[in-house]
């Protein structure tokens, strides 16, 4: 457990050295949620009522910004064959790397998320849903990528073939987390969107870690 | 005493057989130098070696077990020094090698005694970006030798040393072996280390076998 402690650490001080990747995740999400009230039209029935989903999908088109370099960083310079060597199972590594993730783009784009609801207009009831289905989809996100992104190690044009990748398989996440958020500006019930969320969130820290890691090591011979 | 050895291993790229029937034994304090032109798969040797594959068939084991029956014992004892030195640009030269340190269960003591015995402890909090490729190298190889493993699986690493850089290379490697460690080296050039033996990969390149 200290492995992985210290593994999360190397993480963190990467992305710190590095910090601009964060915060260019974090633009991304805000520019391209501004982007929908000039196409659509300052009417504030209109945005409040496609706003949850706005959120969610700018919010999951952000994060795929940062899958490219999540093991390609690595793999390039030599650091994943160590990784690979460490004495812990390599699903560990994995899960650490996807931690040391949602901390620096899945939290940042959390606490992003109630600015851009408010630029759209989002009724307020809906705030505390909002951020308890970004809460429960970002890590989601995370894991689904880092298996897209453990996929596309060492693959031509892996950028570019990653969301093609990671979307398909978001896209319960999205469906669920917008449900949640739409639920509660409607004044219905949002816990069964958010137990369904909390599943997949489960469904997917239990195999993305298994699946990444044979992806990575059939990466590595 | 531990015993690290190969039996009858082949190792196979793409379609293409790079060596086939290499067998090796090494006990503790022994040195092995692999040989052999490029291409002959020193390198793919020695990341079977340290876990990163299996061979195509044969069997590398410790103590008579293969390694891939508890993958994390034998990365536990091993440090592997790859082609690619693996330093972080961006972080200072100290913190890229007391990460890994910390990884393999070492601890920052350890670390900054590495770094002095490359020659890098004055240098040790500027980025890693200001290194040379000889700079680079001698930080790799504080990395690999920083934590303690009983096996070190070194690829080329005189390359890109001047001549202080090897010296501390053999020194290191000549303390490791004193203490009951194994060494696995691949050279072109001359390396110094006593009582090596010698693997000359040359005389096991395989042929295409039909599929």
């Amino acid at each position: 457990m200290n492995g992985f402690a210290a593994l999360v650490r190397r993480e963190l001080a990467l992305s710190l050295a590095q910090a601009s990747d964060s915060a260019i995740v974090v633009l991304f999400f805000v520019i391209a949620a501004v982007l929908f009230p000039f196409g659509i039209g300052p009417e504030p029935n209109i945005l409040a009522r496609i706003a949850p989903g706005i959120v969610l999908a700018t919010a999951l088109l952000a994060a795929l910004l940062s899958f490219d370099r999540l093991f390609n960083a690595d793999y390039e310079d030599g650091s994943l064959d160590l990784l690979m060597l460490l004495p812990m199972p390599p699903s560990a590594v994995v899960l650490a790397k996807c931690l040391a993730h949602w901390l620096t783009t899945g939290l940042p784009l959390l606490i992003a998320a109630p600015l851009v609801a408010a630029m759209l207009r989002l009724d307020g009831a809906a705030y505390g849903v909002l951020m308890l289905a970004m809460a429960l989809a970002t890590p989601t996100i995370s894991l689904i990528g880092a298996l897209g992104a453990a996929i596309m190690v060492g693959a031509r044009r892996g950028g570019v073939l990653l969301p093609l990748i990671v979307l398909p398989l978001t896209v319960p996440v999205l469906i669920f987390a917008a449900a949640a958020v739409d639920a509660a500006s409607g004044g219905l019930s949002a816990r069964p969107h958010l137990m369904l969320l909390a599943a997949l969130l489960l469904f997917a820290a239990v195999l993305t870690p298994v699946a990444a890691s044979a992806a990575l090591r059939q990466a590595m011979e | 005493m531990d015993q690290f050895s190969g039996q009858g291993v082949r190792c196979v790229r793409g379609l293409r057989a790079v060596f086939a029937g290499v067998s090796f034994a090494l006990a503790g304090g022994g040195a092995l130098i692999l040989r052999g032109p490029n291409g002959s798969g020193k390198s793919s040797l020695l990341r079977l070696m340290a876990g990163l594959g299996r061979p195509d068939a044969g069997s590398v084991q410790w103590n008579g077990s293969a390694i891939g029956e508890d993958p994390e014992a034998h990365a536990a004892r091993t440090a592997y020094l790859g082609h690619s030195d693996a330093v972080k640009p961006t972080l200072s030269i100290a913190a890229n090698i007391r990460l890994w340190c910390r990884l393999r269960g070492g601890t920052d003591a350890m670390a900054d005694a590495a770094l002095a015995k490359v020659g890098l402890q004055q240098r040790a909090a500027l980025p890693a970006r200001l290194l040379s490729a000889g700079q680079r190298k001698r930080l790799a190889l504080a990395r690999t030798i920083a934590a303690p493993a009983a096996l070190w699986l070194l690829d080329e690493p005189v390359t890109a040393l001047d001549s202080d850089g090897i010296a501390a290379l053999l020194a290191a490697i000549a303390r490791h072996r004193a203490s009951g460690g194994m060494v696995v080296v691949s050279a072109h050039g001359e390396i110094a280390l006593p009582d090596a033996a010698t693997l000359d990969l040359a005389a096991f390149a395989a042929e295409l076998e039909p599929a």
